[in-house]
């Protein structure tokens, strides 16, 4: 029996402001607030809204039988929160109806994936907590920013103990093999992969509306038969897109989403069904290892990384951005960390791509892909200054981090001893049964001059009040250490 | 197919991109096999190269002077045949003997762009009467302004179509304050013109909305360059890692938009010091830019070297990194085409003609000195934008050549000579 697996996925990135090199440490609010709530407030009333709305009413005709996956990026989320919460609720709606499966990507929708493992992970399990929090299940499918994949990559969402992955069913990966199988990790079995089928999903999010093409205008049904048609051991047919395709690159005057609309029915007919990704990759059995050396996209003909890392310019930018993630993620000054997330969109490298042909490219507020260079670039220069003056620079990352760790090691040991000396306190109150010390001793504990004070007075009459010496002993066991983490 | 150009300059003289772009296009049409060019010129030097014919207008009779074989040979230049002279002799068409002429009946040019210019287009125009009455020809073609008159006079003497060719109109030169007389020329000559051919799309527009002109016959034909030379080529780009130059070349005039780059240096000077600027050229604005620089107190980082000659561009080219062409109007611009083919990444205003053609520059307004300080710290600052235009507008301006202009030129004539019978 056939299956389709319907996942959209939902990212706006925070634009950037015109920023000139004069305003290089100056300002450092890089954001064109504007433009973020003129571009995310179009895109939701004509698209998310409607084709949400759509969404929910096909979850609740079809009870359980219609499934669809839905990912976020945490920058888009932020977007939605800002300017368009009703998107969220929508969203929540439609989880109630338990017909949706939110997938896990990157936070910023960035590249970090080809930079930075650990920067990957980091912002990986973030968005995983976060989409827990927000629609209480935890994802078990892995989709990286525009689908990116090569084996390394798999081997490290793996790692984070993802189920499967989706990613694109790339001609030059497949060779003769079709998509419309379950595969796996070539480098770990456990990570299964579900291959888009970019044929039938730019039908619908390229083509649709297209008067000029061969098989305008589409219906579902059609539509539908050319799933029923296709070879019967070939069972899994993956449909992704970006929800936007629908109203956006598709206007809604297309009726797209009465097509969309008419699927369920049309494929019930045929007796084909719908899955999530986790039904897919828990149940279905993989039939082989795919073996994919060099990074995949689901962009531009040539589905690799070439419109964000395709020349010097871009490639400069990347690298600059990458080379401070270290310092970035030790730090834990907020505003830079924010800032990390949205200069990591994978958009803001995509305007500075210089091939001749991407399909319904907008470059924004930039002429040309120099100018979003250096407006990139002049931000990026503020940035990495901001990320220097936190630490100095001649100390590298290893020394650093490990200075780091001593120090939060220390801090904690402190708060542990912090902890220990009022449990003592506590302790010698009961002996001592004084009145007056507690009260004393309970703000005190947390400055570290004042324990040794309220201590002293406090051991005195301990030892009055025949106070056994196995316990003075730890309270003086804990004076010393308390001085010596001071002097450090 | 013979082709009647009347031009106003011609390497080696030259005092402007007129001339480079009517080497160009007499250059590209010569490979074409079928094509035969005459090309007209107030007062040839004699050292031009001879893949085509050229005719000095000073050599032609305009009034009848009675001078044997040997005498006419002893006095004409070797481009030139008696039998040349006495075969225009023979069409003159009327008494200008009231004119000032030499023994030999002809009248002197004085070349370049004299202070009695209107005399001289003037004069141009009646000695083209006799040229056109005495060769024959398929299609006129009149390159500028000063060439018009003459290239209308042959049209009505002979019925041949016409094509003139605007490299720049009086809009552009005088920032929309235009001169009357050479307006009324630049507008009947387009008036008579079955063909007119614009260096830019910028330019077409304009011929359009201020002359008046049917859209159907008005093209944009861009202008290309020629390949460097082999000298030129191994002039060495000097080490620049310390300290960038960004330069400025050009006639120092109003169209040239040269304060905007003043202004543009003075905001990145605040920010950086390792940048240098030079202002290459002379114009009737040189003084003022000098006392801008002063006023705006960067006049240690700010060099005027002067004007430029020949090599002397190229090598200027070569030693700067950045190229800034920030003019007001430019109906074409072939200076950013040259820096890129030196290597020089290029800024240019969008109110240039040249950007309609080139993708590898960096187009910001002319008024926005922001964005031009910004694009000009870019290219000093980010290495990889520095060699992707370096590399990338070297491989663009490549393909750029005037055979290619020619070709397309080549299908206008056929387009024209087609309809004017029809």
């Amino acid at each position: 029996m056939k299956t389709i697996c319907l996942y959209f996925e939902m990212h706006q990135i925070i634009h950037l402001k015109r920023y000139r090199f004069f305003d290089i440490g100056r300002d450092h609010y890089y954001y064109d607030d504007y433009e973020n709530e003129r571009s995310i407030t179009e895109i939701a009333e004509r698209s998310y809204v409607p084709a949400l709305q759509t969404l929910i009413a096909m979850a609740r005709e079809n009870d359980k039988y219609f499934k669809v996956a839905i990912s976020l990026s945490g920058v888009g989320l932020e977007q939605l929160e800002l300017h368009a919460p009703q998107v969220i609720d929508l969203l929540q709606e439609l989880n109630a109806t338990g017909c949706v499966e939110f997938l896990c990507e990157p936070y910023s929708h960035g590249l970090a994936a080809l930079a930075n493992e650990d920067s990957f992970r980091e912002e990986s399990l973030r968005m995983r907590d976060k989409i827990k929090e927000l629609f209480g299940k935890a994802p078990k499918v892995f989709r990286n920013s525009s689908l990116i994949y090569s084996d390394e990559i798999g081997a490290q969402v793996a790692a984070m103990g993802f189920k499967g992955m989706l990613t694109e069913g790339a001609k030059h990966i497949l060779g003769w093999k079709s998509p419309h199988f379950i595969y796996h990790c070539s480098l770990n079995p456990n990570l299964k992969l579900l291959l888009r089928d970019y044929k039938l999903s730019d039908d619908i999010s390229l083509r649709f509306s297209d008067s000029s093409w061969s098989e305008y205008p589409l219906y579902a049904d059609t539509y539908m038969d050319w799933i029923a048609q296709m070879p019967e051991e070939e069972q899994v047919i993956n449909i992704f897109m970006e929800l936007s395709a629908l109203g956006i690159f598709q206007p809604l005057s297309s009726n797209i989403l009465e097509f969309l609309h008419a699927l369920p029915q049309c494929a019930r007919e045929r007796g084909i069904t719908f899955s999530t990704p986790t039904e897919l990759c828990t149940k279905g059995k993989s039939v082989a290892p795919l073996e994919v050396p060099y990074n995949i996209s689901w962009v531009d003909e040539e589905r690799d990384t070439s419109c964000w890392l395709g020349n010097a310019m871009q490639r400069e930018a990347f690298n600059k951005l990458y080379s401070v993630a270290d310092r970035v993620r030790i730090c834990n000054d907020r505003r830079i960390k924010q800032d990390w997330d949205y200069l990591q969109a994978s958009n803001n490298f995509r305007f500075m791509t210089t091939k001749p042909a991407s399909v319904g490219l907008n470059r924004g507020i930039y002429d040309n892909p120099y100018d979003a260079f250096t407006n990139y670039m002049n931000i990026l220069g503020d940035f990495i200054n901001r990320v220097n003056t936190l630490y100095p620079a001649d100390i590298d990352n290893e020394e650093l981090n490990s200075l780091l760790t001593t120090i939060k090691n220390q801090g904690e040991e402190i708060e542990q001893k912090d902890k220990e000396i009022e449990r003592l306190q506590k302790q010698l109150e009961k002996y001592t049964g004084a009145e007056p010390a507690p009260k004393k001793a309970a703000p005190a504990a947390k400055k570290a001059p004042a324990p040794k004070k309220a201590a002293a007075p406090k051991a005195a009459p301990a030892p009055k009040k025949a106070a056994p010496a196995p316990k003075a002993e730890p309270a003086k066991k804990a004076e010393p250490k308390k001085t010596a983490t001071k002097k450090k | 197919m013979k082709v009647l150009m009347f031009g106003w300059e011609f390497p080696p003289k030259i005092y402007g991109g007129l001339a480079v772009a009517s080497y160009g296009i007499t250059k590209g049409l010569s490979l074409q096999p079928d094509v035969e060019t005459t090309f007209c010129l107030p007062k040839p030097c004699g050292e031009e190269e001879k893949f085509l014919r050229i005719i000095g207008m000073n050599q032609v009779p305009i009034v009848y002077r009675d001078h044997d074989w040997n005498y006419v040979r002893s006095r004409i230049p070797d481009y030139m045949t008696p039998e040349d002279y006495y075969r225009f002799r023979d069409h003159i068409y009327a008494d200008f003997s009231y004119m000032n002429t030499n023994d030999m009946g002809c009248m002197e040019f004085a070349g370049g762009y004299p202070g009695n210019l209107h005399d001289e287009i003037n004069n141009f125009s009646i000695i083209a009467g006799v040229v056109a009455r005495s060769e024959e020809f398929d299609i006129i073609h009149a390159h500028d302004w000063l060439t018009y008159p003459a290239g209308v006079h042959a049209k009505l003497v002979s019925g041949k179509p016409l094509c003139i060719h605007v490299h720049a109109t009086d809009f552009d030169r005088s920032r929309g304050k235009v001169n009357p007389t050479v307006y009324s020329i630049e507008k009947n000559g387009m008036d008579h013109a079955d063909c007119i051919m614009c260096v830019s799309e910028l330019t077409r527009r304009t011929v359009i909305n201020e002359y008046h002109q049917d859209p159907a016959k008005v093209f944009a034909m861009h202008n290309a360059v020629y390949p460097l030379s082999q000298e030129l080529q191994d002039l060495p780009r000097p080490d620049h890692s310390k300290e960038k130059v960004v330069t400025f070349l050009g006639r120092i005039t109003m169209q040239k938009g040269p304060e905007y780059f003043v202004e543009a240096a003075s905001l990145v000077l605040q920010r950086t010091r390792n940048i240098r600027f030079c202002m290459a050229g002379s114009g009737d604005m040189l003084d003022a830019m000098i006392n801008l620089v002063a006023e705006r107190g960067i006049a240690d980082r700010f060099h005027f070297p002067g004007f430029m000659r020949g090599k002397q561009v190229y090598e200027c080219y070569k030693d700067s990194d950045v190229f800034v062409m920030p003019s007001v109007s430019e109906p074409f611009g072939i200076a950013p085409l040259e820096a890129m083919q030196c290597g020089t990444p290029s800024i240019i205003s969008k109110q240039s003609g040249c950007g309609e053609i080139l993708t590898n520059v960096i187009k910001t307004d002319y008024w926005d000195i922001h964005a031009m300080a910004d694009a000009i710290y870019a290219i000093c600052t980010y290495p990889s934008l520095f060699k992707y235009l370096q590399e990338e507008g070297l491989r663009e301006v490549n393909e750029i050549t005037w055979e290619k202009v020619a070709q397309r030129i080549r299908r206008l004539y056929d387009q024209t000579i087609e309809r004017f019978y029809k």
